[in-house]
Protein backbone atom coordinates (compact mmCIF):
# COMPACT_ATOMS: atom_id res chain seq x y z
CA UNK A 1 0.00 0.00 0.00
CA UNK A 2 1.45 3.34 -1.03
CA UNK A 3 1.87 6.12 1.51
CA UNK A 4 -0.45 8.49 -0.31
CA UNK A 5 -3.32 6.02 -0.49
CA UNK A 6 -2.72 5.00 3.13
CA UNK A 7 -2.77 8.64 4.26
CA UNK A 8 -6.03 9.33 2.44
CA UNK A 9 -7.67 6.21 3.92
CA UNK A 10 -6.51 7.13 7.45
CA UNK A 11 -7.69 10.72 7.04
CA UNK A 12 -11.05 9.50 5.76
CA UNK A 13 -11.39 7.13 8.71
CA UNK A 14 -10.53 9.82 11.28
CA UNK A 15 -12.98 12.30 9.75
CA UNK A 16 -15.81 9.83 9.31
CA UNK A 17 -15.60 8.90 13.01
CA UNK A 18 -14.91 12.45 14.13
CA UNK A 19 -16.83 12.37 17.43
CA UNK A 20 -15.17 9.13 18.45
CA UNK A 21 -11.77 10.43 17.36
CA UNK A 22 -12.29 13.48 19.56
CA UNK A 23 -13.34 11.23 22.45
CA UNK A 24 -10.17 9.16 22.08
CA UNK A 25 -7.96 12.28 21.88
CA UNK A 26 -9.51 13.82 25.00
CA UNK A 27 -9.44 10.58 27.00
CA UNK A 28 -5.84 9.88 26.09
CA UNK A 29 -4.88 13.49 26.89
CA UNK A 30 -6.48 13.43 30.33
CA UNK A 31 -5.33 9.97 31.31
CA UNK A 32 -1.76 10.59 30.21
CA UNK A 33 -1.81 13.95 32.02
CA UNK A 34 -2.95 12.20 35.23
CA UNK A 35 -0.21 9.64 34.87
CA UNK A 36 2.19 12.53 34.22
CA UNK A 37 1.11 14.24 37.44
CA UNK A 38 1.97 11.02 39.25
CA UNK A 39 5.39 10.97 37.61
CA UNK A 40 5.99 14.63 38.50
CA UNK A 41 4.92 13.95 42.09
CA UNK A 42 7.56 11.24 42.11
CA UNK A 43 10.22 13.69 40.88
CA UNK A 44 9.02 16.20 43.45
CA UNK A 45 9.47 13.72 46.31
CA UNK A 46 12.99 12.99 45.04
CA UNK A 47 13.83 16.68 44.77
CA UNK A 48 12.55 17.35 48.28
CA UNK A 49 14.43 14.38 49.73
CA UNK A 50 17.67 15.56 48.14
CA UNK A 51 17.02 19.09 49.34
CA UNK A 52 16.09 18.20 52.89
CA UNK A 53 18.38 15.27 53.53
CA UNK A 54 21.19 17.58 52.54
CA UNK A 55 20.22 19.90 55.40
CA UNK A 56 19.25 17.52 58.18
CA UNK A 57 21.47 16.62 61.06
CA UNK A 58 21.77 14.15 63.85
CA UNK A 59 21.72 15.83 67.28
CA UNK A 60 23.73 14.32 70.10
CA UNK A 61 22.35 15.99 73.24
CA UNK A 62 24.71 16.10 76.17
CA UNK A 63 23.78 15.71 79.82
CA UNK A 64 22.76 18.87 81.66
CA UNK A 65 21.80 19.48 85.28
CA UNK A 66 18.20 18.51 84.61
CA UNK A 67 18.80 15.40 82.47
CA UNK A 68 17.07 12.28 83.77
CA UNK A 69 18.27 9.52 81.48
CA UNK A 70 20.34 6.67 83.07
CA UNK A 71 23.52 7.73 81.30
CA UNK A 72 23.37 11.12 83.03
CA UNK A 73 23.52 9.85 86.62
CA UNK A 74 27.00 11.38 86.89
CA UNK A 75 25.50 14.87 86.52
CA UNK A 76 26.27 17.36 83.78
CA UNK A 77 28.74 16.40 81.10
CA UNK A 78 32.38 17.13 81.95
CA UNK A 79 34.79 18.91 79.63
CA UNK A 80 36.85 15.70 79.21
CA UNK A 81 33.75 13.67 78.33
CA UNK A 82 32.70 16.31 75.82
CA UNK A 83 36.11 16.37 74.13
CA UNK A 84 36.18 12.56 73.99
CA UNK A 85 32.69 12.47 72.41
CA UNK A 86 33.66 15.08 69.85
CA UNK A 87 36.87 13.19 69.01
CA UNK A 88 34.98 9.91 68.58
CA UNK A 89 32.31 11.59 66.45
CA UNK A 90 34.92 13.03 64.10
CA UNK A 91 36.61 9.62 63.90
CA UNK A 92 33.44 7.93 62.57
CA UNK A 93 33.75 7.35 58.82
CA UNK A 94 30.02 8.08 58.20
CA UNK A 95 30.28 11.53 59.72
CA UNK A 96 30.78 14.46 57.44
CA UNK A 97 30.88 17.51 59.74
CA UNK A 98 30.42 18.13 63.47
CA UNK A 99 29.81 21.37 65.26
CA UNK A 100 29.16 22.12 68.85
CA UNK A 101 26.13 24.09 70.03
CA UNK A 102 26.62 25.52 73.52
CA UNK A 103 23.79 26.17 75.99
CA UNK A 104 24.03 29.89 75.18
CA UNK A 105 23.66 29.24 71.43
CA UNK A 106 20.81 26.82 72.03
CA UNK A 107 19.08 29.40 74.20
CA UNK A 108 19.48 32.11 71.56
CA UNK A 109 18.07 29.81 68.89
CA UNK A 110 15.21 28.75 71.15
CA UNK A 111 14.25 32.35 71.90
CA UNK A 112 14.42 33.18 68.23
CA UNK A 113 12.14 30.28 67.28
CA UNK A 114 9.51 30.93 69.95
CA UNK A 115 9.67 34.69 69.74
CA UNK A 116 6.65 36.37 71.30
CA UNK A 117 5.49 33.14 72.90
CA UNK A 118 5.05 32.61 76.65
CA UNK A 119 7.34 29.57 76.49
CA UNK A 120 10.36 31.71 75.67
CA UNK A 121 9.84 33.82 78.79
CA UNK A 122 9.72 30.79 81.10
CA UNK A 123 12.81 29.01 79.85
CA UNK A 124 16.24 29.77 81.20
CA UNK A 125 19.58 29.02 79.58
CA UNK A 126 20.56 26.17 81.90
CA UNK A 127 17.37 24.28 81.12
CA UNK A 128 18.54 23.73 77.57
CA UNK A 129 21.17 21.05 76.86
CA UNK A 130 24.28 21.67 74.85
CA UNK A 131 24.72 19.34 71.90
CA UNK A 132 26.78 18.21 68.92
CA UNK A 133 25.16 18.76 65.55
CA UNK A 134 26.39 16.05 63.24
CA UNK A 135 25.99 15.95 59.48
CA UNK A 136 26.28 12.49 57.93
CA UNK A 137 27.69 11.63 54.56
CA UNK A 138 24.67 9.42 54.01
CA UNK A 139 21.64 10.48 56.08
CA UNK A 140 20.44 6.86 56.23
CA UNK A 141 23.44 5.87 58.37
CA UNK A 142 21.86 7.27 61.52
CA UNK A 143 21.90 3.88 63.27
CA UNK A 144 25.72 3.88 63.35
CA UNK A 145 25.78 7.10 65.38
CA UNK A 146 22.87 5.97 67.51
CA UNK A 147 24.50 2.68 68.53
CA UNK A 148 27.89 4.26 69.19
CA UNK A 149 26.72 7.15 71.40
CA UNK A 150 23.31 6.41 72.94
CA UNK A 151 23.76 5.43 76.59
CA UNK A 152 27.36 6.60 76.74
CA UNK A 153 28.13 8.56 79.92
CA UNK A 154 27.61 12.25 79.30
CA UNK A 155 25.26 11.68 76.35
CA UNK A 156 21.61 12.31 77.14
CA UNK A 157 20.04 11.24 73.86
CA UNK A 158 20.68 10.94 70.12
CA UNK A 159 18.02 12.37 67.84
CA UNK A 160 17.60 12.05 64.08
CA UNK A 161 15.74 14.85 62.30
CA UNK A 162 15.23 12.42 59.47
CA UNK A 163 12.60 10.60 61.55
CA UNK A 164 10.42 13.70 61.47
CA UNK A 165 10.92 14.17 57.74
CA UNK A 166 10.20 10.49 57.07
CA UNK A 167 6.62 10.98 58.26
CA UNK A 168 6.22 13.90 55.91
CA UNK A 169 7.73 11.99 53.00
CA UNK A 170 5.62 8.92 53.62
CA UNK A 171 2.58 11.19 53.37
CA UNK A 172 3.91 12.58 50.08
CA UNK A 173 4.59 9.03 48.96
CA UNK A 174 0.96 8.07 49.52
CA UNK A 175 -0.15 11.06 47.46
CA UNK A 176 2.28 10.11 44.68
CA UNK A 177 1.15 6.47 44.66
CA UNK A 178 -2.47 7.61 44.54
CA UNK A 179 -1.78 9.86 41.55
CA UNK A 180 0.07 7.06 39.76
CA UNK A 181 -2.74 4.59 40.46
CA UNK A 182 -5.39 6.98 39.16
CA UNK A 183 -3.20 7.66 36.11
CA UNK A 184 -2.76 3.96 35.38
CA UNK A 185 -6.46 3.24 35.77
CA UNK A 186 -7.39 6.06 33.42
CA UNK A 187 -4.78 4.91 30.87
CA UNK A 188 -6.46 1.51 31.04
CA UNK A 189 -9.80 3.22 30.43
CA UNK A 190 -8.31 4.98 27.42
CA UNK A 191 -7.09 1.62 26.10
CA UNK A 192 -10.62 0.19 26.41
CA UNK A 193 -12.06 3.23 24.64
CA UNK A 194 -9.54 2.88 21.81
CA UNK A 195 -10.43 -0.78 21.54
CA UNK A 196 -14.16 -0.04 21.34
CA UNK A 197 -13.64 2.80 18.89
CA UNK A 198 -11.70 0.53 16.58
CA UNK A 199 -14.39 -2.11 16.87
CA UNK A 200 -16.95 0.42 15.70
CA UNK A 201 -14.62 1.66 12.96
CA UNK A 202 -14.02 -1.90 11.78
CA UNK A 203 -17.77 -2.50 11.73
CA UNK A 204 -18.43 0.75 9.85
CA UNK A 205 -15.89 -0.17 7.24
CA UNK A 206 -16.70 -3.85 6.90
CA UNK A 207 -17.46 -3.32 3.19
CA UNK A 208 -14.00 -1.89 2.56
CA UNK A 209 -12.21 -4.54 4.59
CA UNK A 210 -14.33 -7.21 2.89
CA UNK A 211 -13.18 -6.01 -0.51
CA UNK A 212 -9.58 -5.84 0.70
CA UNK A 213 -9.75 -9.43 1.89
CA UNK A 214 -11.24 -10.62 -1.39
CA UNK A 215 -8.67 -9.01 -3.63
CA UNK A 216 -5.92 -10.46 -1.45
CA UNK A 217 -4.66 -7.61 0.70
CA UNK A 218 -2.45 -8.91 3.51
CA UNK A 219 -3.93 -8.72 6.99
CA UNK A 220 -1.21 -6.23 7.88
CA UNK A 221 -2.28 -3.80 5.16
CA UNK A 222 -5.94 -4.27 6.15
CA UNK A 223 -5.14 -3.47 9.80
CA UNK A 224 -2.58 -0.73 9.25
CA UNK A 225 -5.06 2.13 8.57
CA UNK A 226 -6.97 1.29 11.77
CA UNK A 227 -3.81 1.02 13.87
CA UNK A 228 -2.53 4.32 12.49
CA UNK A 229 -5.83 6.00 13.33
CA UNK A 230 -5.55 4.83 16.94
CA UNK A 231 -1.89 5.82 17.16
CA UNK A 232 -2.42 9.25 15.58
CA UNK A 233 -5.30 10.02 17.94
CA UNK A 234 -3.12 8.93 20.87
CA UNK A 235 -0.21 11.07 19.76
CA UNK A 236 -2.45 14.13 19.51
CA UNK A 237 -3.70 13.27 23.01
CA UNK A 238 -0.11 12.93 24.20
CA UNK A 239 0.79 16.37 22.81
CA UNK A 240 -2.12 17.86 24.74
CA UNK A 241 -1.10 16.04 27.93
CA UNK A 242 2.44 17.41 27.63
CA UNK A 243 0.94 20.88 27.21
CA UNK A 244 -1.07 20.35 30.41
CA UNK A 245 2.01 19.24 32.35
CA UNK A 246 4.00 22.23 31.05
CA UNK A 247 1.14 24.50 32.14
CA UNK A 248 1.23 22.88 35.59
CA UNK A 249 4.99 23.47 35.81
CA UNK A 250 4.77 27.14 34.87
CA UNK A 251 1.85 27.59 37.27
CA UNK A 252 4.02 26.16 40.08
CA UNK A 253 6.95 28.37 39.07
CA UNK A 254 4.95 31.58 38.92
CA UNK A 255 2.29 31.11 41.62
CA UNK A 256 3.27 28.39 44.08
CA UNK A 257 7.07 28.58 44.36
CA UNK A 258 7.12 32.24 45.57
CA UNK A 259 4.80 31.23 48.43
CA UNK A 260 6.59 28.05 49.45
CA UNK A 261 10.17 29.21 49.72
CA UNK A 262 11.24 26.46 52.13
CA UNK A 263 11.48 23.85 49.40
CA UNK A 264 12.64 23.36 45.84
CA UNK A 265 10.37 22.14 43.04
CA UNK A 266 11.02 19.69 40.20
CA UNK A 267 12.88 21.10 37.19
CA UNK A 268 11.69 21.42 33.57
CA UNK A 269 13.82 18.39 32.74
CA UNK A 270 11.43 16.32 34.90
CA UNK A 271 8.53 17.54 32.72
CA UNK A 272 10.27 16.50 29.51
CA UNK A 273 11.30 13.20 31.03
CA UNK A 274 7.72 12.48 32.07
CA UNK A 275 6.52 13.56 28.62
CA UNK A 276 8.90 11.13 26.92
CA UNK A 277 7.69 8.34 29.16
CA UNK A 278 4.06 9.26 28.39
CA UNK A 279 4.77 9.19 24.64
CA UNK A 280 6.12 5.65 24.92
CA UNK A 281 3.20 4.64 27.15
CA UNK A 282 0.61 6.19 24.82
CA UNK A 283 2.15 4.61 21.76
CA UNK A 284 2.44 1.17 23.32
CA UNK A 285 -1.02 1.20 24.88
CA UNK A 286 -2.77 2.37 21.71
CA UNK A 287 -0.94 0.00 19.38
CA UNK A 288 -1.36 -3.00 21.67
CA UNK A 289 -5.07 -2.22 22.18
CA UNK A 290 -5.44 -1.83 18.39
CA UNK A 291 -3.64 -5.05 17.56
CA UNK A 292 -5.59 -7.11 20.07
CA UNK A 293 -8.93 -5.66 18.93
CA UNK A 294 -8.24 -5.99 15.22
CA UNK A 295 -6.98 -9.54 15.56
CA UNK A 296 -10.40 -10.38 16.86
CA UNK A 297 -12.52 -8.31 14.47
CA UNK A 298 -10.55 -8.24 11.23
CA UNK A 299 -9.72 -11.82 10.45
CA UNK A 300 -8.41 -12.73 7.03
CA UNK B 1 -6.37 -24.78 -12.28
CA UNK B 2 -8.84 -25.99 -9.64
CA UNK B 3 -8.82 -29.59 -8.43
CA UNK B 4 -10.92 -31.07 -5.64
CA UNK B 5 -10.29 -34.64 -4.45
CA UNK B 6 -12.84 -36.37 -2.20
CA UNK B 7 -13.75 -33.08 -0.60
CA UNK B 8 -16.42 -33.05 2.11
CA UNK B 9 -17.56 -30.15 4.20
CA UNK B 10 -19.73 -30.50 7.28
CA UNK B 11 -20.60 -27.28 9.08
CA UNK B 12 -20.70 -27.51 12.88
CA UNK B 13 -24.12 -28.59 14.19
CA UNK B 14 -25.39 -29.18 10.64
CA UNK B 15 -27.64 -32.17 10.07
CA UNK B 16 -25.97 -33.20 6.80
CA UNK B 17 -22.83 -32.44 4.86
CA UNK B 18 -22.82 -29.27 2.73
CA UNK B 19 -20.47 -31.07 0.33
CA UNK B 20 -20.19 -34.84 0.26
CA UNK B 21 -17.12 -36.46 -1.28
CA UNK B 22 -16.71 -34.12 -4.25
CA UNK B 23 -14.05 -34.81 -6.87
CA UNK B 24 -13.74 -32.47 -9.84
CA UNK B 25 -11.18 -30.71 -11.93
CA UNK B 26 -11.44 -27.41 -13.79
CA UNK B 27 -8.73 -26.88 -16.40
CA UNK B 28 -7.00 -23.60 -17.16
CA UNK B 29 -9.12 -21.37 -19.37
CA UNK B 30 -12.35 -23.33 -18.86
CA UNK B 31 -15.80 -21.80 -18.33
CA UNK B 32 -17.85 -23.82 -15.86
CA UNK B 33 -21.43 -23.38 -14.64
CA UNK B 34 -22.16 -24.65 -11.17
CA UNK B 35 -25.90 -25.29 -10.95
CA UNK B 36 -28.24 -26.69 -8.35
CA UNK B 37 -30.92 -25.62 -5.90
CA UNK B 38 -30.26 -23.30 -2.99
CA UNK B 39 -28.40 -25.24 -0.33
CA UNK B 40 -26.97 -27.72 -2.81
CA UNK B 41 -23.42 -26.63 -1.91
CA UNK B 42 -22.51 -24.20 -4.72
CA UNK B 43 -21.50 -21.34 -2.45
CA UNK B 44 -19.67 -23.65 -0.06
CA UNK B 45 -17.60 -24.92 -2.96
CA UNK B 46 -16.65 -21.35 -3.95
CA UNK B 47 -15.78 -20.51 -0.33
CA UNK B 48 -13.53 -23.55 -0.12
CA UNK B 49 -11.68 -22.47 -3.26
CA UNK B 50 -11.11 -19.02 -1.68
CA UNK B 51 -10.01 -20.69 1.56
CA UNK B 52 -12.70 -18.84 3.46
CA UNK B 53 -13.60 -22.27 4.80
CA UNK B 54 -11.54 -25.39 5.35
CA UNK B 55 -12.78 -28.73 4.04
CA UNK B 56 -13.70 -31.35 6.65
CA UNK B 57 -11.80 -33.86 4.53
CA UNK B 58 -10.20 -34.13 1.12
CA UNK B 59 -7.66 -31.97 -0.67
CA UNK B 60 -8.06 -28.87 -2.82
CA UNK B 61 -5.53 -27.50 -5.31
CA UNK B 62 -6.00 -23.97 -6.63
CA UNK B 63 -3.56 -22.31 -9.03
CA UNK B 64 -0.90 -24.85 -8.16
CA UNK B 65 -1.28 -24.55 -4.38
CA UNK B 66 -2.54 -27.21 -1.99
CA UNK B 67 -4.87 -25.32 0.31
CA UNK B 68 -4.76 -27.53 3.44
CA UNK B 69 -1.04 -26.97 3.85
CA UNK B 70 -1.19 -23.32 2.78
CA UNK B 71 -0.40 -21.22 5.83
CA UNK B 72 -2.87 -18.54 6.84
CA UNK B 73 -0.54 -15.67 6.01
CA UNK B 74 -0.20 -16.93 2.46
CA UNK B 75 -3.95 -16.86 1.90
CA UNK B 76 -3.86 -13.25 0.57
CA UNK B 77 -1.40 -14.40 -2.08
CA UNK B 78 -3.87 -17.10 -3.13
CA UNK B 79 -6.73 -14.62 -3.30
CA UNK B 80 -4.73 -12.35 -5.62
CA UNK B 81 -4.98 -15.15 -8.17
CA UNK B 82 -8.77 -15.16 -7.86
CA UNK B 83 -11.27 -12.45 -8.77
CA UNK B 84 -14.66 -12.69 -7.09
CA UNK B 85 -18.06 -11.35 -8.11
CA UNK B 86 -21.25 -11.57 -6.05
CA UNK B 87 -24.98 -11.26 -6.57
CA UNK B 88 -25.05 -8.09 -4.41
CA UNK B 89 -22.09 -6.39 -6.20
CA UNK B 90 -20.43 -5.27 -2.91
CA UNK B 91 -19.33 -1.88 -4.22
CA UNK B 92 -18.20 0.89 -1.86
CA UNK B 93 -21.08 3.41 -1.94
CA UNK B 94 -19.04 6.51 -1.09
CA UNK B 95 -16.44 5.96 -3.78
CA UNK B 96 -16.81 6.66 -7.49
CA UNK B 97 -16.63 3.93 -10.13
CA UNK B 98 -12.96 4.75 -10.78
CA UNK B 99 -12.16 4.79 -7.06
CA UNK B 100 -13.95 1.48 -6.53
CA UNK B 101 -11.83 -0.21 -9.18
CA UNK B 102 -8.66 1.64 -8.14
CA UNK B 103 -9.22 0.55 -4.50
CA UNK B 104 -8.52 -3.07 -5.45
CA UNK B 105 -5.18 -1.99 -6.95
CA UNK B 106 -4.20 0.46 -4.20
CA UNK B 107 -4.65 -2.04 -1.39
CA UNK B 108 -2.18 -4.33 -3.17
CA UNK B 109 0.36 -1.53 -3.37
CA UNK B 110 -0.03 -0.42 -6.98
CA UNK B 111 1.48 2.95 -7.86
CA UNK B 112 -0.66 5.90 -8.92
CA UNK B 113 0.78 5.56 -12.42
CA UNK B 114 -0.19 1.90 -12.73
CA UNK B 115 -3.68 2.67 -11.44
CA UNK B 116 -4.16 5.52 -13.91
CA UNK B 117 -3.21 3.23 -16.77
CA UNK B 118 -5.13 0.10 -15.78
CA UNK B 119 -8.45 1.48 -14.52
CA UNK B 120 -9.65 3.20 -17.75
CA UNK B 121 -8.56 0.10 -19.68
CA UNK B 122 -10.62 -2.27 -17.58
CA UNK B 123 -13.60 0.12 -17.52
CA UNK B 124 -13.52 0.15 -21.29
CA UNK B 125 -13.36 -3.67 -21.29
CA UNK B 126 -16.53 -3.93 -19.20
CA UNK B 127 -18.29 -1.28 -21.30
CA UNK B 128 -18.32 1.53 -18.75
CA UNK B 129 -16.23 4.02 -20.68
CA UNK B 130 -17.07 7.49 -19.34
CA UNK B 131 -18.81 6.23 -16.16
CA UNK B 132 -15.72 6.76 -14.01
CA UNK B 133 -16.96 9.71 -11.98
CA UNK B 134 -20.36 8.26 -11.10
CA UNK B 135 -21.21 6.68 -7.79
CA UNK B 136 -22.79 3.24 -7.42
CA UNK B 137 -26.22 4.68 -6.53
CA UNK B 138 -26.27 6.49 -9.88
CA UNK B 139 -25.88 3.23 -11.78
CA UNK B 140 -28.30 0.49 -12.81
CA UNK B 141 -27.87 -3.02 -11.41
CA UNK B 142 -26.21 -4.23 -14.60
CA UNK B 143 -23.81 -1.31 -14.57
CA UNK B 144 -22.97 -1.93 -10.91
CA UNK B 145 -22.22 -5.55 -11.68
CA UNK B 146 -19.92 -4.43 -14.49
CA UNK B 147 -18.02 -2.26 -12.01
CA UNK B 148 -17.75 -5.26 -9.67
CA UNK B 149 -16.42 -7.39 -12.54
CA UNK B 150 -13.95 -4.63 -13.48
CA UNK B 151 -12.75 -4.56 -9.85
CA UNK B 152 -12.41 -8.37 -9.77
CA UNK B 153 -10.52 -8.40 -13.05
CA UNK B 154 -8.27 -5.34 -12.75
CA UNK B 155 -5.50 -7.24 -10.92
CA UNK B 156 -5.41 -9.84 -13.74
CA UNK B 157 -6.47 -12.91 -11.73
CA UNK B 158 -6.09 -16.40 -13.19
CA UNK B 159 -9.52 -17.44 -11.95
CA UNK B 160 -12.81 -15.54 -11.77
CA UNK B 161 -15.40 -16.88 -9.33
CA UNK B 162 -18.93 -15.56 -9.80
CA UNK B 163 -21.62 -16.38 -7.24
CA UNK B 164 -25.02 -15.76 -8.86
CA UNK B 165 -23.77 -12.66 -10.70
CA UNK B 166 -27.07 -12.27 -12.57
CA UNK B 167 -29.28 -13.10 -9.60
CA UNK B 168 -30.45 -9.50 -9.17
CA UNK B 169 -30.62 -8.60 -12.87
CA UNK B 170 -33.30 -8.80 -15.54
CA UNK B 171 -32.79 -11.26 -18.43
CA UNK B 172 -31.65 -8.69 -21.01
CA UNK B 173 -29.07 -7.19 -18.64
CA UNK B 174 -27.98 -10.69 -17.66
CA UNK B 175 -27.16 -11.51 -21.26
CA UNK B 176 -24.85 -8.47 -21.35
CA UNK B 177 -23.09 -9.62 -18.18
CA UNK B 178 -22.69 -13.14 -19.62
CA UNK B 179 -21.17 -11.72 -22.79
CA UNK B 180 -18.71 -9.82 -20.61
CA UNK B 181 -17.80 -12.93 -18.59
CA UNK B 182 -17.38 -14.82 -21.85
CA UNK B 183 -15.03 -12.10 -23.11
CA UNK B 184 -13.00 -12.32 -19.89
CA UNK B 185 -12.90 -16.11 -20.30
CA UNK B 186 -11.49 -15.65 -23.81
CA UNK B 187 -8.52 -13.73 -22.37
CA UNK B 188 -7.51 -17.05 -20.79
CA UNK B 189 -9.11 -16.53 -17.38
CA UNK B 190 -10.75 -19.58 -15.86
CA UNK B 191 -14.37 -18.74 -14.95
CA UNK B 192 -16.49 -20.64 -12.44
CA UNK B 193 -20.04 -19.32 -12.13
CA UNK B 194 -22.64 -20.53 -9.69
CA UNK B 195 -26.18 -19.81 -10.93
CA UNK B 196 -29.87 -20.75 -10.94
CA UNK B 197 -30.43 -18.96 -14.23
CA UNK B 198 -31.54 -21.74 -16.58
CA UNK B 199 -31.97 -19.46 -19.60
CA UNK B 200 -28.37 -18.34 -19.48
CA UNK B 201 -26.96 -21.82 -18.96
CA UNK B 202 -29.00 -23.17 -21.87
CA UNK B 203 -27.88 -20.34 -24.11
CA UNK B 204 -24.14 -20.47 -23.36
CA UNK B 205 -23.67 -24.22 -23.84
CA UNK B 206 -20.65 -24.46 -21.55
CA UNK B 207 -19.60 -27.19 -19.15
CA UNK B 208 -22.26 -27.69 -16.45
CA UNK B 209 -21.68 -29.27 -13.04
CA UNK B 210 -24.89 -29.90 -11.13
CA UNK B 211 -24.87 -30.30 -7.38
CA UNK B 212 -27.66 -31.79 -5.32
CA UNK B 213 -27.45 -32.05 -1.53
CA UNK B 214 -23.68 -31.73 -1.69
CA UNK B 215 -23.11 -34.41 -4.36
CA UNK B 216 -22.23 -33.99 -8.02
CA UNK B 217 -25.16 -35.47 -9.94
CA UNK B 218 -24.08 -34.33 -13.40
CA UNK B 219 -20.93 -33.10 -15.13
CA UNK B 220 -21.66 -32.33 -18.75
CA UNK B 221 -19.59 -30.68 -21.47
CA UNK B 222 -21.69 -28.15 -23.39
CA UNK B 223 -24.58 -28.82 -21.04
CA UNK B 224 -27.93 -27.21 -20.28
CA UNK B 225 -29.56 -26.31 -16.98
CA UNK B 226 -32.11 -29.11 -16.70
CA UNK B 227 -31.77 -32.75 -17.70
CA UNK B 228 -31.58 -32.95 -21.44
CA UNK B 229 -31.31 -36.71 -21.56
Amino acid sequence: MRARFLASEVGLGLRRNLTLTVAVVVTVAISLALLGVGLLANSQVKVMKDYWYDKIEVSVFLCGNLSESPSCTGGAVTAEQRDAIEGDLRALPVVSTVYYESQAQAFARFKDRFKGSAIAANVTQDQLPDSFRVKLKDPKQFAVVQSAFAGRPGVDSVQDQRAVLEKFFSLLGVLRDGALAIGLISVLTAALLISNTLRIAAFNRRRETGVMRLVGASSFSIQLPFILEGVIASIIGWAISTGLLAALKSLIDTRVAPLLTFTKFFAWSAVWQASGFLLITGFLVSSIASLLTLRKYLRV
Amino acid sequence: MIRLENVSKVYPRAARAALDDITLEVAKGEFVFLVGQSGSGKSTLLRLVLKEERPSSGTIHVAGKELNSLSQWKVPELRRQIGTVFQDFRLLPNKTVTENVAFAMHVLGASVKEVRRAVPEVLELVGLDGYGKRRPNQLSGGEQQRVAIARAFVNQPKILLADEPTGNLDPTTSVGIMKLLDRINRTGTTVVMATHDSGIVDQMRKRVIELDSGCIVRDQVRGVYGYSG
